[in-house]
């Protein structure tokens, strides 16, 4: 089976979908020529022309708004915003448009639509270009909230994505579009959007995490097995709609968990799968719900030692999990 | 009938008007939509038009008045008619404020009593709480290797496990009874496929009957689960009014969603099995129909909030065993085929723990694995139906006019018709085959 | 012109029709038995005129909510309107969900709309793109208000349209109030379709009370768009005559005398004027239309206040494309 990066990945099920179905277009700044600021589209408008790869102008609203009117007339857009940062002025669009479309409409309008962003930091990206911005949107029912942490994952869950006839946000952590590699099989397949997936199974302690967190909290895990802690690892990879069936029957089994994300913690998207622990595992736990997260301050400094400060790596997390198994 | 003037809601956030004038006096005649007062709110001021045509019967709130929408202003009739005293009254009294209305509505009873920790022991966790009760733990004699000498989760399962293996059962106990929790020595009261691993471990030990002479009759004594199994099947035949009823199901699109999704499901190493399918179909048929997701008790139907399914195993001559997939109604299908197989195997190995065959609220049973069409399975007490699944086959059915080659089956539902009538059953049933039949 | 007298008979009928219709659901309101009307009084020659200009239900049209008379024309009923004054289940742009005159009809390609303003612009230029990337010959009429011409989203749509030259028509229904806000106040051009002028496109301004002056004008600009030659702006300058909604009171920002003076050009009166000297109606002609218009709105007020409610159980569903069943 070959071996390729995230984003490599992430070309291959474009590249596949685009080749498969000739509704499917892409539309983003840069996507054409350029092949993205990230090189995700790299070859594309070569391979499918300038009407399957579409340079739109500098303005992220309308990227979303103009694919919303091709969904609605039956194409299926993936529309790419250059950095999650920039999504906020689409926010109108994918929150009051595409999302509300089905149910407003009562069926009479869907929109099959995929955004793709790439999130996240520690890539020196500083206020603008580290943001991660998946609670605002993993909070608004109608859409489809997915963060891939490998390449299989990713290219079987954009694949999935794409077919799936609801709008379906697809951060992709962009720190790993190259340091993540992974085993991609050559031959047709798509991951189903919902479920999530033991990733490590182990006894004494249970973390939930996604992107280039559970990439971190992995490597975490291994170093604590030498100290002969367990850790069972969950990465959620949907996070709208939410696998609680397996974050629940992971808890039933360890009794702890600990949540990781690169986000503020504060109304971050950990605290509602704290939320549904504390809810619905109460008489599962042993020890209080933690979260480890980034501070609460307004974004992801730029100058190195702020970043590391607010970075949660595979240090911290082993940390937090040393805690709380010795709870 | 007299008909009410009320006061219109002019405007998204207007709560109250004020009438400013009436254009028509007591007695007089108006006609339908002829505009009748005049009303004054913080966001327009407007003439209100008539509802209706007839004499302005009595006007209740004067003009100078504020109330707020929805009051009753006036009523129009025939002359002489009688106005309904309830509504009469002249201003809508003023909301009381609303003082812990919304929270008095979401404070429930809880479930269950928290259980109240020893203040010698520290701080006791909720699992730890539920985890000595169930296994019935004086925690004062647990030894705490948590932070603080905290008792951790570990500590009771470790200290569970050595009482288990270190004390046998007394010899007077009956065999096969479990010995934690007296309660389940009267199987009529609970589900019957209680037993733990201690009880099938029983079952395994030689059997102390001597071997018999060859002989026309002779006599095997009945294990302990076999036993326990035959007083169930008595008292559910006993307790329930049994029917059954059969529909066939077209499996076409389960076995093609099967064949896409069996490779994906197998590299999270689930095995994707029909009998995923028809859990799931059952769970979307119980949340429709609650009534089947219920016991009858003494004090009424006690509905229960959570969809725990048993999927009944058969264990060969050691009879058979219903692990529960609990909280089902919020399980993907995903995590439906990996607790089916997970349980099942567990099963086999007599590894199930005592609460994974307790609290059943609905079952399956697969009768079909032995070529069984379809059957009429007794109900597992205290639940109030069970569904049957035959063996999947191919047919020729007509569809559209034209013969077709169809994977179908046969589905059989008992129900206790105490509770359950047959034209809700068979809706229930319908469900259930809609569900596989449209699968996606 | 080229239109037939049945034509422009039924052009003045649907005209007439939407005002009788708009002034009943004032009166609904006033007496209790709605909870929200917003009007198009003073908008029918506009719309009406720029929906004969169409291939209706065959073209795609993104609405705003004062385009009843303009629904009228692609087929919604006296019935329609009033079920969805009402909320009751029937109701065929969203089976209550939305607000009264928030449109939508699938079955003549008119796409659901939200209440922030200039949304449905983006989507018409999707609709657009899609038209031409799929190589078709269908046009895009996208409604508007002046006021919406500040948004950015409006902006974005245009430039859309222009750059890529798609088959659009934005028509701006000019009615000089937003609200309360004076056009003066929100625009320092003229009209609005000197915009057009800094986004490089065909921008003209039409009295928008002068029923044919506004077909003529829409129906080149229509065939303009569908032979390829890009997209339009068309402001149609006319004059609210109601309050905003029937939470407004217009006497705390305009005077009577003002709004005395400008039903003079009310443009049922004009179109009524016009036709009759050119003997394509009658006053008995206009009687019997008058008659007819009374019965069927009478007709669908008492089948709406007898039709059912959506059972509340409905409001769960369809959230997701695949939910659509359930509804």
């Amino acid at each position: 089976m070959p071996e390729m990066t995230l984003i490599e990945a992430i070309r291959t099920a474009m590249d596949e979908e685009l080749g498969r179905d000739t509704s499917v277009f892409i539309v983003g700044e840069d996507v054409g020529q350029r092949g993205g600021v990230f090189r995700a589209t790299q070859g594309l408008f070569e391979k499918y022309g300038a009407e399957r790869v579409i340079d739109s102008p500098l303005a992220e609203l309308s990227i979303v708004g103009v694919g919303i009117g091709a969904a609605l007339y039956g194409m299926r857009p993936i529309c790419e915003i250059q950095f999650a940062d920039f999504i906020h002025p689409a926010f109108n669009q994918i929150v009051n448009e595409a999302a509300k479309m089905c149910y407003r409409s009562n069926g009479q309008w869907t929109v099959p639509m995929v955004i793709r962003a790439p999130y996240g930091g520690g890539i020196s990206g500083g206020l603008y270009h580290s943001q991660s911005v998946e609670a605002f949107f993993a909070h608004v029912p109608g859409l489809k909230v997915i963060i891939p942490s490998n390449p299989y994952d990713a290219k079987g869950l954009l694949k999935a994505a794409v077919r799936d006839p609801n709008p379906v946000l697809f951060f992709e952590p962009k720190k790993g579009y190259r340091l993540i590699r992974g085993e991609v099989p050559e031959e047709e397949y798509t991951v189903p959007i919902g479920p999530a997936r033991i990733s490590r199974s182990g006894r004494d302690l249970s973390v939930f995490a996604y992107g280039m967190m559970h990439h971190y909290a992995l490597q975490a895990a291994e170093r604590l097995a030498e100290e002969d802690i367990q850790v069972e690892v969950v990465d959620l990879r949907t996070l709208y709609p939410v696998d609680k069936a397996t974050i629940l029957t992971s808890v039933h089994k360890t009794g702890k968990a600990l949540i990781v994300y690169e986000d503020n913690l504060t109304g971050g998207y950990g605290a509602e799968i704290a939320a549904i622990l504390a809810g619905e595992a109460f008489t599962d736990l042993d020890a209080p719900v933690q979260r480890l997260a980034g501070p609460d301050v307004p974004g992801v400094p730029f100058s190195h030692p702020l970043q590391e400060w607010f970075m949660p790596n595979p240090d911290k997390i082993a940390e937090a999990m040393r805690n709380l198994a010795a709870y | 009938m007299a008909t009410k003037v009320v006061m219109p809601q002019l405007g998204e956030s207007v709560v109250e008007g004020t009438v400013t004038q009436w254009l028509f006096q007591e007695g007089e005649r108006v006609k339908e939509y002829e505009p009748l007062l005049e009303v004054n709110t913080d966001k327009v001021d407007t003439e209100i038009p008539s509802p209706t045509e007839g004499v302005l019967l009595k006007i209740v709130v004067p003009a100078g008045t504020t109330v707020r929408a929805g009051s009753v202003l006036a009523w129009i009739g025939e002359a002489g008619e009688d106005i309904p005293e309830s509504d009469s009254s002249a201003v809508e009294p003023k909301p009381a404020p609303q003082e812990d209305v919304a929270f008095g509505e979401a404070t429930r009873p809880m479930a269950a009593t928290p259980p109240r920790p020893r203040r010698e022991l520290g701080f006791i966790s909720p699992v730890v709480a539920h985890l000595a009760q169930e296994h019935n733990v004086d925690l004062s004699q647990v030894r705490g290797s948590g932070m603080g000498g905290r008792i951790t989760k570990r500590d009771v399962l470790n200290f569970s496990e050595e009482r288990r293996t270190q004390s046998p059962p007394p010899a007077a106990s009956p065999p096969g009874a479990p010995l934690e929790s007296p309660a389940w020595e009267t199987p009529g009261e609970g589900d019957l496929f209680r037993p733990t691993e201690m009880m099938f471990g029983e079952a395994k030990q030689p059997k102390t009957t001597p071997p018999q002479p060859p002989a026309t009759e002779r006599v095997i004594p009945l294990t302990p689960v076999r036993k326990a199994i035959a007083d169930h099947m008595l008292l559910s035949k006993r307790t329930s009014a049994h029917v059954t009823t059969v529909m066939e199901a077209d499996l076409q699109a389960v076995t093609q969603h099967l064949a896409a999704h069996k490779p994906v499901y197998a590299r999270d190493n689930v095995r994707l099995t029909y009998t995923a399918y028809f859990v799931a179909a059952a769970v979307e048929a119980l949340k429709e129909y609650r009534i089947f997701n219920a016991s009858l008790t003494e004090k009424g139907l006690l509905l229960h909030p959570t969809v725990n399914i048993g999927v009944a195993v058969s264990l060969g001559e050691d009879g058979l065993i219903v692990p529960i997939i609990r909280h089902a109604e919020a399980i993907s299908l995903l995590g439906l085929a990996r607790a089916i197989a997970d349980l099942a195997q567990r099963a086999r190995n007599r590894q199930l723990k005592p609460e994974e065959v307790q609290g059943g609220t609905f079952s399956i049973t697969n009768h079909g694995v032995g070529r069984s069409l379809f059957a009429t399975p007794i109900i597992n007490q205290p639940q109030c139906a069970i569904l049957g699944v035959g063996v999947i086959q191919k047919r020729a059915v007509v569809i559209h006019d034209a013969i077709a080659i169809r994977p179908m089956v046969y589905l059989s539902l008992t129900f206790d018709h105490r509770i359950i009538d047959g034209a809700i059953a068979d809706g229930f049933l319908a469900k259930v085959v809609e569900r596989l039949e449209n699968w996606r | 012109m080229g239109l037939s007298k049945e034509t422009v008979r039924e052009i003045y009928w649907m005209m007439l029709l939407a005002r009788r219709l708009d002034e009943r659901a004032w009166v609904l309101h006033r007496q209790g038995k709605i909870p929200f009307h917003i009007s198009g009084i003073g908008h029918e020659a506009a719309q009406v005129g720029a929906a004969f200009a169409l291939r209706r239900g065959y073209d795609w049209v993104t609405p705003y909510y004062r385009d009843l008379a303009l629904m009228l024309c692609l087929g919604y009923t006296p019935r329609d309107f009033i079920i969805g004054l009402m909320g009751k289940r029937e109701d065929p742009t969203s089976g209550g969900r939305q607000m009264p005159s928030h449109w939508s009809l699938r079955q003549a390609n008119v796409v659901s709309h939200s209440a922030p303003v200039a949304t449905q612009a983006t989507h018409a230029a999707g609709i657009g793109l899609a038209i031409k990337l799929r190589k078709e010959d269908k046009v895009v009429l996208s409604t508007i208000g002046e006021g919406a011409t500040s948004q950015g989203e409006w902006y974005e749509a245009v430039n859309w349209a222009a750059v890529r030259r798609l088959p659009v028509v934005f028509l701006v229904q000019n009615n000089k109030y937003a609200i309360s806000v004076r056009s003066e106040m929100q625009m320092a051009v003229k009209s609005a379709a000197d915009k057009a002028c800094g986004l490089g496109l065909d921008g003209r301004s039409v009295d928008g009370s002068d029923l044919f002056a506004v077909y003529e004008m829409m129906c080149e600009a229509v065939e303009n768009a569908r032979s390829g030659m890009g997209p339009s702006l068309i402001e149609a300058q006319l004059y609210r005559i109601t309050p905003h909604s029937s939470d407004d009171d217009d006497r705390s920002y305009r005077s009577r005398e003002e709004v005395e003076e400008h039903k003079k050009r009310d443009p049922l009166l004009l179109a009524r004027q016009t036709l009759e000297s050119r003997g394509v109606i009658t006053p008995k002609i206009v009687d019997e239309m008058e008659a007819q218009a009374k019965a069927m709105v009478d007709e669908a007020v008492k089948y709406a206040e007898k039709a059912p409610y959506p059972a509340v159980e409905e409001g769960a569903h369809p959230v997701y494309a695949e939910e659509i069943r359930h509804a």
